[in-house]
């Protein structure tokens, strides 16, 4: 894990039913920090994610919305979240089913200010 | 897309898919042409295998002298167009791949489909001949032109 954003995942990752977090580079999608569990592919997830991310973002301004803050993607089995930060990075996390979405929104939000 | 050998075909055709890869060349380390996808001129071809595989083993002898374990991936971010040289190594000996891409992709994509297709060659390669023939100047020349036919289908 980078040095510099570990306190933030780690933080991000104590909460309750978090599987992993990354921060993202949203221009060419590689991994800039990561902590994540086993089972998880760090490059792929990242390169997916900012792809998402751009596409989303996309859609959004061709909509009038301008430029997203917050993406939730709920699948079967746990939600992946995207918090696009202002200095072309992006903050990833992948949570479980059960897990509390209102306060790991606001949490992201906050941390993807903090993001530089 | 055109291929040498055709094995290479499906998983190089995948690829160029899922990433949305505008150019992608197989090479050997020697800058032998093996398959190609988005060129339209022989001597773009040739030029960008020569020129590939120059850098790939200018970075090699780079990483030797500075006692580093060689560079498998070289980036470079355009404007427009970013590509991506990497090399990695097959049943058919050492490969070097070209890929070309815009902005409707992006680099980690390429690279974690790029991951995909060489797991897929190293599983689709057929067991290479046991027995080498001797090569005659004449054999030279024909596989060269069966080669260019292959690969440009003329």
């Amino acid at each position: 894990m980078t040095t510099g954003y570990a306190p933030l995942l780690e933080s991000l990752t104590r909460l309750r039913g978090i599987r992993g977090a990354m921060v993202v580079s949203a221009e060419d999608g590689l991994v800039v920090a990561e902590s994540l569990m086993g089972g998880i592919k760090g490059p792929s997830l990242a390169a997916m994610a900012a792809s998402l991310t751009s596409r989303a973002s996309e859609l959004a301004v061709k909509a009038g919305l301008g430029a997203p803050r917050f993406l939730h993607l709920q699948a079967a089995d746990g939600s992946l979240l995207v918090a696009p930060a202002s200095s072309d990075l992006v903050l990833v996390a992948v949570a479980a089913r059960d897990v509390p979405l209102g306060l790991l929104r606001l949490e992201m939000l906050r941390m993807a200010e903090r993001l530089v | 897309m055109r291929a040498i050998e055709p094995w290479v075909l499906g998983p190089l055709r995948t690829f160029v898919a899922e990433s949305s890869a505008r150019i992608a060349l197989l090479m050997t380390t020697s800058g032998q042409v093996v398959a190609q996808h988005g060129f339209t001129g022989a001597l773009d071809l040739m030029a960008a295998a020569a020129l590939g595989s120059g850098i790939v083993a200018s970075g090699s002898e780079l990483a030797m002298e500075m006692d580093w374990p060689p560079f498998r991936v070289v980036a470079h971010q355009g404007e427009r167009q970013s590509h991506l040289l990497a090399w990695f190594d097959t049943p058919r000996g050492r490969w070097i791949a070209l890929i070309v891409f815009g902005n409707e992709t992006k680099l980690g994509l390429v690279q974690v489909f790029f991951d995909r297709m060489v797991d897929e060659l190293v599983s689709a390669a057929p067991p290479e001949a046991s027995q080498r023939r001797e090569v005659l100047a004449a054999d030279f020349e024909r596989e060269l032109n069966t080669s260019l036919r292959a690969l440009f289908g003329r």
